[in-house]
Parts: C-alpha cells; sequence; structure tokens
C-alpha cells in the first residue's frame, strides 16, 4: 500500500514535468512560429516584387499591384521618435523624483496611477485622444505656429502614443535607478556633492545603459502600437513632412485593411507582409535592448 | 558657481515635480474625459439589450452582445492561459533554478514575446485561423488572445514566485514532497495574492486589447452561442462605432468607453485588494 502509493506520487510528478517541458517547448518555438507564419504568407508578394521595391517605394495602390510600404513605415518612425521626444524627459524627471527625493506617501500614490494608466486599454486612448488631443492640437497648437489643419495629425498621434508609453518606460526607469548602489550615491555625497550633483554624475552616468534600453523598449512599444494611433493619426497614405501632417503608420494600414484583403491574394500577402516587417522592425529593439539591460545587471 | 549649483538643483526639482504631477493629472484628466462624456449617455438600455434594426443609424438596442462577447473573450482566454502560464512560471522557478543559464534563456524569449505587438498576434492568429480551415469566430479569437496574454501572465507570476525564500522550497523538499508537490502546494499557497494579480492583469489586457481580435473574431449584432459563430467585442465596438458619420451612435460609442473604463478600474481596484487578501496562507520569513 504504501509503495503504490509513492509509484502514484511519482508517476504524477513525472506526468507534470512533462506538461510543464511541452508547454516549455511551445513558449520557446512561439517567435519563431510568428515570424515563419508571417513569412511564409508574405511569399506570395515576395515572388512577384523585390523586398526592396516594397519596403523602399511609397506607392501603395492595391488594385493596380503597387505595395510601396515606405511612407507607413517612414509614418511610424516619425511618429515613434516624436512620442518619444516627449515620453522620454517627463519619464527621466519623474524616475529620478520617485527613486531620489519622493516620499513614501507619493510612491504609495504613484504606484496604482503608473499601474492604471499602463492598464488602461488602448482604444479608450483613442477615444480620449479624439475628445481631447485633436481638438488641443487643431484649437491651440497649430494656431500657435501659423497652421490650419483638422487635428489629426502626426502630433496628436504622437502625444496620445507618448502618454501610454510613458508607465511602460517609467516601471523600467524605476527599476533601473534603484538597481544601482546605494554605496555610489553614498560616496559621492560623502565627498561633498549636492544631491543633485550626485544625480547627474553618478546615477545618471551609472544608468545610462539601462536608460538607453528603457527607451529602446519603449520604441519598439510605441511603433507596435495599433488602435490608438490609427484612430487620431489621420491615415492618409503618402510621406508626411512636417508634424502638422496626417500620416499612416504600419500597424494602422494592417487594422484598416484587414477587411478588403480578403478578396486579393496578392493584397493579403501584402499585409501580412507588413506584419513581418513590423515583427521584425520591434523585435530587432526588442532584442537590442533587452541584451543591453541584461549586461547592465550583470556588470 | 556655488549658488549656481543650488539654483540648477532648484530648477529641476520643479521641473521632476511638474512631470509626476503632469502624470498624475494625465490619467486624471484621460479618467474624467471618458466618464464626462460617456455617463450621460449611459442608459439601461445600453447595457441590456443588443442592437436591434435601426442601431446603426442612431435607434434603439444596446451594447449587450460586444459586453458578453467580450467577457467570454477574455475569460475563456483568460482560462487557458492560466493552464498554461501557472505550470510554465512554477517550473521555471523549480525545475530550472538551478540551471541558471537556461532560466535567464526562457525568461529573455518570455521578454521578447510580452514586446510582440498584438496586431501581429492578431496576424498570425489570422494565419492560424486560415490554415485550420476555421472562420472568424469566437474560438479563433480565445487562440488569438491566449497568445497574447500568455507572456503576461507567465512573467508577472515569474515575479512572484522569484521572491520565495530558498528556505521554504528546501524544507518542503526534506519533509519528502515531490517537487511538483512543492510547486502547487507550497509555492501556489504562499503566492495565491500575487498569482491573482497576474491573473488580473492579464484579464484586463484581454478583455482591452482591439487589434488581435480585428482579424480573428469578426463581428456581429447577436450573443454568440457557440465557439464557431463571430463575436462582438467592447473594444472593437467602440471602434466601430465611433467611426460612424451618425452623432447619436458616436455618443454610444462614449457611453461604451465608460464601460469599458469601469471594468478596467474595477480589475485594477481588485488586483490591489487581492494582494492584501489571501495572505492568511502566507508563510512570513
Amino acid at each position: 500500500m504504501m509503495l503504490q502509493n509513492r509509484e502514484i506520487r511519482r508517476l504524477r510528478d513525472r506526468l507534470n514535468v512533462s506538461w510543464m517541458i511541452v508547454i516549455l517547448a511551445i513558449v520557446l518555438f512561439l517567435p519563431l512560429l510568428l515570424g515563419l507564419g508571417l513569412f511564409v504568407q508574405s511569399g506570395l508578394l515576395l515572388k512577384e516584387l523585390s523586398i526592396w521595391n516594397v519596403l523602399f517605394t511609397s506607392q501603395w495602390m492595391p488594385m493596380s499591384g503597387k505595395f510601396g510600404l515606405l511612407s507607413f513605415i517612414l509614418s511610424s518612425l516619425m511618429v515613434t521618435v516624436l512620442s518619444l521626444l516627449i515620453a522620454c524627459p517627463v519619464c527621466l524627471l519623474t524616475a529620478i523624483h520617485l527613486t531620489q527625493y519622493a516620499k513614501r506617501y507619493v510612491l504609495n500614490i504613484m504606484h496604482p496611477v503608473i499601474d492604471i494608466l499602463a492598464g488602461i486599454p488602448s482604444v479608450i486612448y483613442g477615444v480620449w485622444g479624439i475628445l481631447a488631443v485633436v481638438p488641443l492640437v487643431s484649437k491651440y497648437i497649430a494656431p500657435l505656429f501659423g497652421v490650419q489643419t483638422s487635428g489629426y495629425t502626426l502630433l496628436a498621434g504622437a502625444i496620445v502614443l507618448a502618454i501610454m508609453i510613458i508607465p511602460f518606460i517609467l516601471n523600467i526607469l524605476i527599476e533601473v535607478f534603484r538597481s544601482i548602489p546605494t554605496e555610489l550615491t553614498e560616496a559621492s555625497l560623502a565627498l561633498g556633492a549636492t544631491r543633485w550633483q550626485t544625480i547627474k554624475f553618478v546615477i545618471l552616468r551609472k544608468g545610462f545603459p539601462g536608460i538607453i534600453s528603457a527607451l529602446g523598449l519603449g520604441i519598439s512599444r510605441a511603433f507596435g502600437e495599433t488602435i490608438a494611433v490609427l484612430m487620431v493619426v489621420g491615415n492618409v497614405a503618402k510621406i508626411p513632412t512636417g508634424i502638422f501632417q496626417p500620416g499612416y503608420p504600419l500597424p494602422a494600414l494592417i487594422a484598416n485593411n484587414y477587411g478588403e484583403m480578403m478578396s486579393i491574394p496578392m493584397y493579403q500577402s501584402a499585409l501580412m507582409f507588413s506584419a513581418l516587417v513590423l515583427f521584425v522592425i520591434v523585435m530587432l529593439f526588442n532584442l537590442a535592448s533587452r541584451i543591453a539591460i541584461t549586461k547592465f545587471e550583470t556588470k | 558657481m556655488k549658488y549656481f549649483r543650488y539654483k540648477e538643483e532648484k530648477i529641476f526639482r520643479v521641473l521632476m515635480l511638474v512631470s509626476t504631477l503632469f502624470i498624475v493629472l494625465a490619467l486624471a484628466i484621460i479618467i474624467f474625459s471618458i466618464l464626462y462624456k460617456g455617463l450621460p449617455m449611459l442608459s439601461w438600455e445600453m447595457i441590456s439589450q443588443t442592437p436591434k434594426g435601426g442601431f446603426y443609424l442612431g435607434k434603439e438596442g444596446g451594447i449587450l452582445n460586444a459586453i458578453i462577447g467580450s467577457f467570454y473573450l477574455s475569460v475563456c482566454s483568460t482560462l487557458l492561459a492560466l493552464f498554461v502560464s501557472l505550470p510554465l512560471a512554477l517550473f521555471m522557478n523549480i525545475y530550472l533554478k538551478r540551471y541558471k543559464f537556461v532560466l535567464n534563456t526562457v525568461r529573455f524569449f518570455l521578454d521578447l514575446l510580452w514586446g510582440v505587438p498584438s496586431i501581429v498576434y492578431g496576424a498570425f492568429g489570422f494565419i492560424i485561423m486560415i490554415h485550420f480551415g476555421l472562420r472568424a469566430s469566437l474560438l479563433a479569437g480565445i487562440i488569438t488572445v491566449t497568445l497574447f496574454i500568455i507572456p503576461i501572465m507567465v512573467r508577472a507570476m515569474d515575479e512572484v514566485f522569484k521572491t520565495v525564500p530558498v528556505g521554504l522550497y528546501e524544507a518542503s523538499l526534506s519533509l519528502g514532497s515531490t517537487r511538483s508537490e512543492t510547486a502547487y502546494r507550497v509555492f501556489l499557497r504562499q503566492c495565491y495574492p500575487g498569482i491573482i494579480t497576474a491573473v488580473l492583469l492579464a484579464f484586463g489586457r484581454g478583455i482591452g486589447d482591439a487589434a488581435s481580435v480585428l482579424f480573428t473574431t469578426g463581428f456581429t449584432d447577436h450573443i454568440p452561442v457557440s465557439l464557431m459563430q463571430p463575436t462582438a467585442t467592447l473594444p472593437l465596438a467602440i471602434f466601430f462605432q465611433l467611426g460612424a458619420p451618425i452623432a447619436e451612435v458616436q455618443e454610444r460609442a462614449y457611453a461604451a468607453a465608460a464601460i469599458l473604463t469601469f471594468f478596467i478600474l474595477i480589475i485594477s481596484i481588485l488586483a490591489r485588494l487581492s494582494s492584501g487578501k489571501f495572505q492568511r496562507n502566507k508563510i512570513n520569513f
């Protein structure tokens, strides 16, 4: 009886372990599978047109077989860079404030705030963008520069996107600054540096790789954001020349045309290729930042 | 020079305070403007009826189909994801603990998956769907959302399991339990609140994401009765209604947005509370 019980327990352990290993294998293969699936689907397009042709021309006319993604890629890049320019100083300043100066109760308030901000669905950000940011751009910001616009511009997209990635970057930055050993800051303070000098010369310098990778992760997050940006950015398929021009980012292209693509195989293939391009760009940024951050942590 | 040093610090401290306030203010404005626009439009009809004939022209009906659809979708995929994530997170923290390199590689892969945009998951779900000859349906949506939230859930659980002291693990093994018993009976109990938080986090993601289900669930005015039927979801309902040219329909979108915001707020409050509750079984060190 005793022995039997032991056998059962061992068997149960084995079963559990095999299930765990199966899952682990699937999850590890998933990124590969994602890339491969998208690649196979975009094969049809790549057979007809060269990859350079698709990536570096800007004519998008699915009906006559022209699939140039350049304007979409550039739009995506511009929105992303712009949003990072807005988010980056805010995140850095707040992260320094929260890790170096803030009192306990400020942290107690800010933690839920950051969590909720991170949890708000992107469609809500989009609605908010239409309600608040688009009018703000068209009524106040654009006239400041003497521009007339409906408000559905790259700038509106960037502002919405910036608010969306702030909690994300902020969380990583806080972790980066927390991981800097206190001995370092104490040494600096003991040598007579002010708090601010310590931050400038010790914390920012020591945390520099971490800051860069946090921004990299922010870029990859911003690059793939779909619905919120799609709702406010205007969606005009040409290369944008200024921040008060409408843009048409890559994810918006995919999301907007899913209905029409079914009828034309080439069209569908082109959209799958756009998803692949998106996937590859995001992966590269992610990979680089993650490697940088692991290096930073082990140092 | 000396005075400048202090002035510089003063200026930056003000800037820091301003940017911190900016973040709080941003959240307040977002929630306020959604509720301000949405609440007056909210009615019992909105949340208790499915769209009627002239719904998309501003006539009677509600968005019950989207609420129920979203609920089905995210509950099913959260359960499925839990079925995968919990064993995986336990495996990482019990069996792989000794193999630092393997463990870090797995975390690295999960982080990569975590960073994949949801629209890419949507496209991938679409590929799976046509590969297996499925049509746009609740099932296809569930699969896609499950894939999308697994990395989120595993990483969140992993962070919780990481905090279990090694002494507890050793104590459990030394009393003769197998490693999987240690996993499910000791680690699980010790980390119960954290796991609930992780599940709620993933649930919130699942209910709020629109891009991943855009390709896969289709859209319908009916409440789905089987896995093979298409379904509406709340984020997509908001998105489509806001795109309509008629003012009444757009106003309903604001109401729907208020409902979704309300759900998300409840979920995050529950997640906060759960880390306080369920501490009964926890052993403190």
